[in-house]
């Protein structure tokens, strides 16, 4: 860890918000794009086996 | 081959896929190298003493914040003279980039203000273009989110879009425009005299391309997701009406 001196609570205080926010950005990111692959495969699951219906009669 | 091509949703989601985890492992390497680089092995800045890590942060994001909304621009005005909907769903994915992007540029300058300024906020020309900036954004994600017609959306965010660019170029060029206020001019110029300490100024580099590339990587994600969710309204509307 260097020595920050007296400016150490401005300098870990702007790394600490930041990378925090790029984290829930990463994240928030991920879990909105899995939760709508998961509806997606639901939804095109459900109109392949009505698909297979009609064609087997 | 043209560029209109990838305005096909599925050559975009064949192509980005390819694409995609080249560009976030670069990204990560280059987060890692130049934020730590900055942070353990440059040193301090004879007047701002440690403080001057913070530009690491700062100058990326808040250029980054500027960038993306003009990216905003240009996909929305090929969204109103082509009708791309890939266009348009990619401005929509960046918003909440360049919104997060620019809560990073306000809040690392306020804490770097204070020990430097000996303030956390001033109403200098560029700062207030900043914030004003950053409403026009939670503006556009909120137009998004408030009207149902996608198509209506696209149109109005579109315009909105075109307004809040002007305090995107006021924010960039503030300073030569009034030439007065607390913020300082660029951190990287052209010109040897007026650019940052060279010891500074590779990792600063590395810092910019790594939070280019974080941009691109979580655009191509929100995009593939925003194509998806568009996909899925249409099939459910289609389960309704059959």
């Amino acid at each position: 860890m260097p020595d920050l001196g007296s400016y150490s609570v401005y300098v870990l205080s702007a790394y600490a918000v930041s990378l925090s926010l790029l984290v829930l950005l990463v994240l928030s990111t991920l879990r909105q794009s899995a939760q709508v692959r998961a509806e997606l495969a639901v939804i095109e699951a459900r109109r392949e086996d009505r698909r297979e219906a009609r064609t087997n009669g | 081959m043209s560029i209109w091509e990838y305005a096909n949703p599925v050559r975009f989601m064949r192509t980005s896929a390819v694409i995609l985890p080249w560009v976030a492992v670069a990204c990560l390497i280059c987060l890692v190298v130049g934020l730590g680089w900055g942070f353990f092995f440059t040193p301090d800045d004879f007047r701002q003493g440690s403080t001057v890590k913070i530009i690491y942060l700062h100058v990326p994001a808040a250029m980054m914040a500027i960038n993306i909304w003009a990216m905003m621009l240009i996909t929305s005005l090929i969204w109103v003279v082509r009708r791309h909907h890939v266009s348009v769903l990619a401005a929509k994915a960046a918003a909440p980039i360049g919104a997060v992007m620019t809560v990073i540029a306000l809040a690392t300058g306020a804490i770097w203000g204070q020990p430097i300024w000996g303030t956390w906020w001033e109403w200098d020309p560029r700062l207030t273009a900043f914030l004003i900036l950053f409403l026009f954004y939670l503006g556009y994600i909120a137009l998004w989110a408030a009207i149902d017609n996608p198509d209506t959306a696209a149109d109005l965010t579109s315009i909105l879009c075109l307004v809040g660019s002007v305090f995107a170029v006021i924010s960039r060029y503030a300073l030569n425009f009034w030439n007065q206020g607390l913020h300082q001019g660029a951190s990287l110029s052209l010109d040897a005299e007026e650019n940052i300490s060279d010891v500074f100024w590779l990792p600063l580099v590395i810092c910019l391309v790594g939070f280019g590339l974080l941009f691109v990587t979580l655009l191509l994600v929100r995009t593939r997701t925003e194509i998806r969710a568009r996909r899925l309204m249409a099939l459910k509307l289609r389960e309704r009406v059959s």
